[in-house]
């Protein structure tokens, strides 16, 4: 069959999958390879005073132990914030300090009891309600918002919201909050970093981006061309995006993952599995636990949303004012990108001619939430399609009316004035009537995307 | 309402397409699958442009050295992009075996197609040629190496910091979803009776990945609403679930009956018209289910998830 674009053929890998088949980071077995584990914080904020790996390193079957010292490019990141290992401060419970590759996990467990750690706590801001108070504690040196162009929001702009509001006959508010969801997938965090001569590294990975983990490792590891140990290179551009900077030395190894739902798409056990693997010459996997994966891995932050809409009779909407608070946690990660997403598209799939997006990346110290499936547009669908039916119910209008009059349509445009071209809004809420079984009025049966706005 | 490809632009994906000395094809993408299916898509893709079996092509995306970039797999950009760059790369290796088949057929290259396993003057299967023998005679022949290239990127887009306004992404996606559910106002518990979601996803490239898709975020959307909260005491950590039976995902005990139906609106520059929905799939069951919970008996669930705590409390508040 050679026309099979639109055909249900077969899935591609499903055979492998089901049979077993298809190997995944941890089903790799390389001889010799040492175990990996980690000493994390105990607190959610902190400043090491004393770090002692002595002891650990002399334990029976103790490959090698790394500190913050041993990291070439201590911060990493689209925004490069993040430590791989802390150095001094801690932004949160469960941060790695220190990592040892041992010949078993027994022997690796030994030896974190071994290291001598002493933190002197400090104040954790954990509700971004509060951290973003005048005078709250620093939740990190930079600052508890990600700044834009000299504002501690993001934001969009279209019409006049306030004289909008001055017009409406109705003024509808709702709260919402959507809490901290984690990726949950079947594989967690695992990778094996295999060390070549010559050097080179071959990185066994669950990244769902392997060019952008490849490129923020060789910034990591600060790697010239042909030289996986030189010292002399400098982020200059403060850009994960490194170029000509060693790619040939590293070859990242993955391309079939078993569920991510944006959970990998930031470096989270490459650097250390690799840097342990430099540092013993020997393979390296740092497996994290469920627990490590549910306490420690990227999530999907919280999000505070509050909308206010000025709504006509008629249940048109004339103005909706957006105010959104993402619970970043302690890095950037990909949170200013998921707060922006948000902000562009978060007023909702309706044509709206004044609007008012702010959205606020506040830090906490919690670990670093990052992207979701939906990056931030899922609890902006949640907090706009809640408030669409509330306002139905002011109005005592049928939600499904109130939704297609707002729908846009052909050649109308986003709060970023996007003109759209390819609209299906009214059609996708007429399909769904009909497979419900929900009789629609003829008005709304007749209503078409490619209908001008009355 | 959902984007194809990263907001803001300047998401690059390449792909190379090799026609084997026997027609049967490889096609070289650095996105990963992360469970969503583009291992099949790139070779439904490959299939189609080069008119060859869908079985004979050969998916490889497994590391940096061998696969050419990808930004990655997230922002439901994989079919989008990494479509486009597959669709211009199969393009482009078509090109060379027409090249090949226009000498042997005596005919110009624009005069062909490729169809059926074949390379043929357009509507004449009279003059054809199996596209192996094509291929064989290229390869061997004319010592060529039938390898097509592509990439695809979207500008990145320009924004103006005051008002926001830019044109950040490829394509928008649609979907709306329809939720029954049944509330035991004794309990507080809150059953899911039927969810039905409706898309519009541009062009349906393969119909079962696309109900497979749907079906599993809406799950994810189900336990957003439902059940699932990272920090139940938050914004405190107190009581962080650690183990996969205090973190309550939904079990095939807490999936509804789930339907869906599709609907095609084509992109205008993605691959067939294909938009991408990978992520979306999980943002309209859980509004639809709360909004249902406020149909059945007046409560609105603003702080999700709808724990039957919550439906209490809000019940016990509507009754005061």
């Amino acid at each position: 069959m050679s026309n099979v674009i639109g055909q249900r053929v077969t899935r591609y890998d499903g055979m492998a999958h089901v049979t077993g088949e298809t190997k995944f980071v941890d089903d790799q077995v390389v001889p010799g390879t040492l175990t990996v584990k980690a000493l994390r914080s105990p607190v959610s904020k902190g400043k090491i005073k004393n770090l002692d790996i002595s002891a650990a390193e002399k334990m029976p079957g103790v490959a090698g132990v790394i500190t913050a010292a041993d990291v070439p490019c201590n911060a990493f990141g689209l925004i490069p914030d993040q430590p791989v290992l802390v150095g001094e401060d801690i932004r949160y419970k469960g941060e790695a300090i220190a990592a040892v590759a041992a010949v078993d996990e027994d022997a690796a467990m030994e030896a974190l009891e071994k290291i001598g750690l002493e933190i002197e706590e400090q104040q954790a801001v954990l509700d971004p309600l509060e951290a973003m108070k005048d005078g709250a504690p620093q939740t990190r040196p930079e600052g508890n918002f990600q700044i834009w162009d000299d504002n501690n929001y993001r934001q969009v702009n279209l019409g006049d919201v306030d004289k909008a509001f001055e017009q409406a006959d109705e003024i509808v508010e709702s709260v919402h909050l959507h809490p901290s969801v984690e990726h949950a997938p079947m594989e967690p965090i695992c990778s094996l970093a295999v060390p070549h001569a010559g050097p080179k590294l071959t990185i066994y990975t669950v990244s769902q981006a392997l060019y952008f983990h490849l490129g923020m490792l060789c910034g990591i590891l600060q790697m010239e061309p042909g030289d996986l140990h030189c010292k002399q290179w400098k982020a200059k551009t403060g850009s994960a995006w490194r170029h000509n900077t060693g790619y040939a030395d590293l070859n990242y190894v993955g391309g079939t993952v078993g569920g991510g739902f944006g959970g990998k798409n930031d470096i989270m056990a490459d650097h250390v599995a690799a840097l342990l693997a430099l540092k013993t010459g020997r393979p390296c996997k740092w497996r994290w636990t469920r627990a490590e994966d549910l306490l420690y891995s990227t999530f999907r932050g919280a999000w505070h949303i509050t909308i206010k809409d000025a709504v006509t009779k008629q249940g048109r909407i004339i103005g909706r004012q957006m105010t959104s608070i993402r619970d970043a946690g302690s890095y950037a990660s990909l949170n200013p990108y998921v707060v922006e997403k948000h902000c562009y598209l978060g007023a909702g799939p309706y044509f709206i001619p004044n609007v008012r997006v702010r959205g606020y990346c506040v830090y906490t110290n919690k670990p670093p939430a990052s992207s979701m499936r939906g990056f931030g547009i899922t609890p902006a669908a949640f907090a706009t399609e809640v408030q669409m039916d509330q306002i139905a119910d002011r109005l005592g209008m049928d939600p499904w009316e109130v939704r297609m009059t707002n729908a846009f349509r052909k050649g109308e445009f986003t709060p970023t004035k996007r003109i759209l071209n390819s609209v299906a809004v009214i059609e996708v809420l007429q399909n769904l009537a009909a497979k419900a079984g929900v009789e629609l009025p003829g008005h709304l049966k007749a209503m078409a995307s490619t209908q001008e706005r009355g | 309402m959902y984007p194809s490809g990263m907001s803001g632009g300047g998401d690059s994906s390449q792909a190379m397409v090799k026609v084997q000395p026997d027609g049967s094809a490889v096609v070289t993408v650095g996105s990963c699958d992360i469970g969503q299916g583009c291992k099949t898509i790139m070779a439904q893709i490959t299939a189609e442009v080069l008119g060859i079996d869908y079985e004979a092509v050969k998916v490889v995306n497994d590391d940096t050295d061998n696969c050419p970039l990808s930004f990655g797999t997230f922002a439901s950009r994989v079919t989008y992009v990494d479509g486009l760059a597959t669709k211009l790369a199969a393009e482009d290796a078509r090109r060379i075996l027409f090249e090949v088949a226009a000498v042997m057929l005596e005919c110009s290259e624009d005069e062909l197609e490729a169809i059926d396993n074949q390379i043929r003057v357009k509507g004449n299967p009279d003059k054809a040629l199996p596209i192996g023998e094509v291929a064989g005679a290229g390869t061997f022949g004319m010592r060529k190496l039938i390898l097509g290239l592509g990439h695809y990127m979207r500008d990145p887009a320009a924004m103006d910091p005051e008002t926001g306004e830019c044109d950040p992404f490829c394509t928008l996606a649609w979907a709306a979803s329809y939720a029954e559910v049944e509330v035991d106002t004794e309990t507080g518990e809150v059953e899911i009776l039927r969810l039905v979601n409706s898309y519009d996803v541009g062009k349906a490239m393969n119909p079962t990945h696309l109900e497979g898709q749907i079906d599993g975020g809406a799950t994810m959307g189900v336990g957003a609403a439902m059940s699932e909260n990272l920090h139940p005491f938050y914004p405190s950590l107190d009581f962080q679930p650690d183990n996969l039976g205090d973190y309550a995902i939904p079990t095939t005990m807490d999936v509804p009956d789930m339907e869906s139906v599709i609907y095609e609106c084509p992109s205008t520059n993605g691959p067939y018209g294909a938009k991408g929905i990978g992520e979306m799939t999980a943002n309209t069951p859980g509004p639809a289910i709360v909004n249902a919970i406020h149909d059945a008996v007046g409560i609105w669930i603003t702080n999700l998830p709808a724990t039957p705590e919550k439906v209490l409390r809000a019940l016990d508040a509507k009754g005061a």
